[in-house]
């Protein structure tokens, strides 16, 4: 246990994700079976015990320290598994032979079978037995709060590169391994035969697309691509398949490969035919694609209620198939999976999966006209679902992760504003010793005359001399210092302009303007021009209105 | 611990009625200026200019400029000397650890403190009440200073940076082995330990030489001149290199370089390959503390006793009056009060950042950093 809180001790701490990897890898190098599985278990999600609550934690710290220096304690602290972690105290084990403290086998193989009775003895025992470090590990798992920025797909990433393979072949069989994976580590370290997956759903890993510059499209003919629209939803693989009972299972994953079936069950039923698509989730009212503000309220949710799915029901709009029962298509050029995409789309023949329309185009100023405006190129009602277009070479595979060529992204112009920096804050990581996260704001009246508002952050969209220019300009124009934040100045005559690009507005009663910008970044410094002249918080208002029409 | 000996004045204390000559209050009193004692006429550390003046240590914090005579070991007067020129005040005067010296009605000696080189806790005797200003001071080991000396006394007067049970600095030596390991899982990197300038800097270094780390150890401009002292005084730390002179990003790759906390975020590290950024101070403990400073490898290594060192002395010191000062009192306050002592706060303002002033005092870095840059 106490080296896996060693481990999870310096990934809270470690922002750069090949030194992340590199910290993984050294862990299950030197980290023997099975502890190393349940590791790789614990940072993917894959165990399942009942998790402690917060009130048992708390309960069993005041049985065994003073109320009130708890009380002082937490308040410093801010974190409950850490206060308790850190003010355990010193357990007066009786002998010399005190136990040692628990593997992460140990508590991890102990926690399944447990009962509900006897866990807080159980855990005030590890406790005794165990350092800070490990403490507060303990504690992050048997509460279910681990939240140290590392994905599954990233520990992933690091079990396969301890084999010198690669993470997609991992992903493939996944879903048929469980812990603590003794069948793959043997595979990695090359003493197994590769494991077979018994998953009638597996993953398959996703393709992705690059954006495409104004530049490239001279290198490309127009004839060698199909386009359709992008919708702005959520990109999904659907997998369904026979278990070994012959019965259909369904699994719905996010592009990452995070198993998501949970939070559209409703979805479940419409997939009865084996096979793999790759879609994009919708929420459609009455055959309308609503917008992504409106899909976003089903997302990230615990408990999906009658009343949810009613309200906002969920729809999958097919882009690609990637395996028809037990064939797989990806070696196929796009073109003959589109044509076993539309005959199965045929077959299942549900309203809740419709195929995403081809968009029609004879040369690269076609489908300009097009992507300008989809309300008249096919898109009608839902253009104001469509995010731009997608390319994809009539000839190309399936390849995964983000190959550059076949397929491109050509999102529509986002809307710009603007704005004039306000504050800035030191970023993390390599740009610790840099201003890199900015909040703007644009003018609005008030009683005192026109006064600037925050409409947004952003720490992004620059390039690297650029964001050495805005560094040294907060440096030499800070007015106030509050922490790591500075207020740099911001007056009609004295400030920097920063055009700012974004995908979308919302209204958001968080923010003092009432709106809230999607995906902002910085895509120009205006150095040019006054603050006076930036953007007002009307003209935002009026963005509002027109894409949302409220 | 040994040497304990309770002694009874606090039973006259509980006599409310007692209107003696001399309470401790009457002996050593907090004013803005700082701890002031009017029978012996001088103040404790203060931080304002003063007629006399006796210093516990040279923190910036507690060892000011200004005064007329200034009474602190050598070692203290040395470091004032480095920080602010030779004219740093009208007269001072040398004590050393146990010796006496008499000022006015009060007899004052010096015992080390454990805190820095040179820390010195005060202990203040006017007729049989004797109080302890114990400035900083921790009791764990420290191989570049004298270690911390239990005065028994009637009042103690304690500091409380790390004044919560949750702050339990553990071993050292252990952290600097976190620091080994991982500048040998990243061999293409630099790692950027922040450590105050007067104190900790120098401890990391003698922790990293215990632990068998011979290649050179590089310093932060604002760290050579009180790095060199510590040397001076007999202070094996092995080959130190400044890093201005290194024009080669990739030379720095593997090092391990020494600079003060708030450099560690500057424009300074630009110069560093891919730079792990260490913080060895008892704050680290608290993650949200490493978190918020941009920490990636947080040491808790402390210059402060911790809660377990702070309880301990107080109970081992047999007085029966706690006075509690900078940092977090209430906590402290309050044990005290379930362990049947006499406590309470001591408001006393300017104390706790120890580094402050200390980069301002960085020698040869200016011109090192990006074109027309200023400090702010």
């Amino acid at each position: 246990m106490n080296r896996f809180a060693e481990l999870l001790d310096r990934l809270a701490y470690e922002p750069g994700r090949n030194n992340k990897i590199k910290l993984l890898v050294a862990y299950f190098g030197e980290t023997e079976d099975p502890d190393r599985g349940y590791a790789l278990a614990a940072l993917t999600g894959a165990l399942s015990f009942k998790h402690a609550k917060p009130g048992l934690i708390r309960d069993l710290i005041t049985e065994r320290a003073d109320p009130a220096l708890f009380g002082y304690s937490y308040d410093y602290v801010g974190d409950l598994s850490e206060t308790v972690a850190l003010m355990w105290p010193k357990a007066e084990l009786p002998g010399h032979n005190n136990p040692p403290p628990p593997t992460l086998t140990d508590v991890v193989t102990t926690l399944r079978t447990l009962g509900k009775a006897e866990l807080p003895a159980q855990l005030a025992r590890w406790l005794d037995e165990l350092d800070e470090t490990g403490r507060w590990a303990l504690l992050k798992l048997v509460t279910g709060a681990m939240r140290i920025g590392i994905s599954a797909r990233l520990a992933k990433t690091a079990a396969a590169a301890l084999g010198d393979k690669d993470a997609h072949e991992i992903e493939l069989m996944w879903h048929g391994l469980s812990p603590p994976y003794l069948d793959l580590f043997a595979w990695l370290e090359g003493r197994g035969d590769k494991p077979v997956n018994s998953d009638p759903t597996p993953f398959r890993p996703v393709m992705l697309a690059h954006a495409i510059e104004d530049g490239d499209f001279a290198n490309l003919d127009a004839a060698d691509f199909s386009a359709e629209w992008k919708w702005d939803g959520i990109r999904v693989q659907a997998v369904a398949g026979h278990d070994a009972r012959g019965h259909i299972q369904a699994r719905l994953y996010s592009r990452t490969g995070e198993d998501i079936t949970g939070s559209f069950p409703d979805l479940v039923p419409s997939l009865h035919l084996p096979g793999a698509i790759d879609g994009e989730l919708l929420v459609l009212r009455e055959g309308r694609v609503q917008t992504f503000n409106v899909l976003q309220q089903r997302l990230n949710r615990k408990v999906v209620s009658p009343k949810l799915i009613k309200e906002f029901p969920i729809h999958l709009r097919a882009y690609d198939l990637l395996g028809d029962d037990a064939n797989d298509l990806r070696e196929l050029p796009f073109t003959e999976r589109r044509a076993h995409l539309e005959a199965f789309v045929a077959r299942l023949d549900d309203p809740r999966i419709d195929l995403s329309p081809m968009v029609p185009f004879a040369n690269w100023e076609d489908l300009a006209a097009a992507r300008a405006d989809p309300k008249s190129a096919g898109a009608g009602n839902d253009a104001d679902a469509v995010e731009g277009v997608m390319l994809k070479r009539r000839d190309a595979p399936y390849l995964p992760g983000r190959p550059k060529g076949p397929w491109w992204k050509w999102k529509r112009d986002p809307h710009i504003i603007d704005a004039v920096l306000m504050y800035a804050q030191r970023g993390h990581g390599k740009r610790s010793s840099y201003y890199s996260d900015y909040t703007f704001g644009v003018w609005t009246h008030s009683e005192a005359g026109d006064e600037l508002v925050p409409v947004g952050k952003a720490y992004f969209g620059f390039t690297d001399e650029e964001l050495l220019q805005i560094d040294r300009f907060v440096r030499r124009n800070t007015t106030e210092k509050f922490g790591p934040v500075r207020h740099v100045v911001h007056e009609p005559d004295q400030g920097l302009v920063l055009e700012v690009a974004f995908e979308g507005l919302q209204r958001s009663p968080r923010h003092k303007s009432g709106v809230a910008m999607r995906f902002p970044r910085i895509s120009r410094l205006r150095w040019d021009k006054p603050p006076r002249e930036a953007d007002r918080l009307e003209t935002l208002e009026r963005m509002l209105i027109s894409m949302t029409g409220s | 611990m040994p040497g304990s000996s309770p002694r009874m004045t606090a039973k006259h204390r509980g006599e409310s009625a007692y209107i003696g000559p001399m309470r401790p209050q009457d002996i050593l009193m907090p004013v803005p200026a700082g701890l002031c004692c009017k029978p012996g006429g001088f103040h404790i550390d203060p931080v304002r200019p003063v007629e006399r003046a006796l210093i516990t240590h040279g923190h910036s914090d507690h060892a000011r400029a200004g005064h007329g005579a200034v009474l602190a070991t050598q070692e203290t007067l040395d470091m004032m000397r480095l920080r602010y020129g030779e004219n740093f005040a009208d007269s001072v005067q040398a004590i050393t650890y146990g010796e006496e010296i008499r000022l006015g009605d009060v007899a004052v000696t010096f015992h080390p403190a454990g805190h820095v080189l040179g820390s010195a806790q005060i202990s203040v005797t006017c007729k049989d009440t004797r109080i302890v200003a114990s400035g900083d001071y921790k009791d764990a080991r420290d191989p570049t200073c004298a270690p911390f000396e239990l005065v028994p006394c009637d009042v103690f007067i304690t500091e409380a940076t790390f004044g919560l049970p949750v702050f339990r600095h553990g071993d050292a030596a252990g952290e600097v082995n976190k620091l080994l390991a991982s500048a040998k899982l990243f061999p293409e990197r630099a790692h950027l330990v922040g450590a105050y300038s007067l104190g900790k800097a120098q401890r990391v270094i003698a922790l990293l030489r215990e632990a068998g780390y011979d290649a050179p150890i590089y310093l932060h401009g604002a760290m050579e001149k009180i790095t060199n002292y510590y040397q001076e005084r007999g202070i094996p730390l092995g080959e130190l290199r400044p890093v201005r002179g290194m024009k080669k990003k990739a030379e720095l790759a593997g090092t391990i370089t020494l600079a003060p906390p708030s450099a560690t975020s500057d424009v300074w590290t630009r110069r560093f390959p891919d730079p792990v950024t260490a913080f060895a101070s008892g704050w680290m403990r608290v993650r949200a503390r490493a978190r918020q400073g941009g920490i990636e490898l947080p040491l808790v290594i402390s210059d402060h006793a911790d809660w377990d060192g702070l309880t301990a002395t107080i109970t081992a010191t047999g007085a029966g009056e706690i006075w509690v000062t900078h940092g977090q009192e209430d906590a402290l306050v309050h044990w005290c009060k379930t362990r049947g002592l006499a406590a309470r706060p001591l408001d006393l303002v300017g104390y706790g950042d120890e580094d402050e002033g200390e980069t301002a005092a960085i020698t040869g870095e200016v011109e090192a950093q990006p074109e027309g840059e200023t400090k702010a």
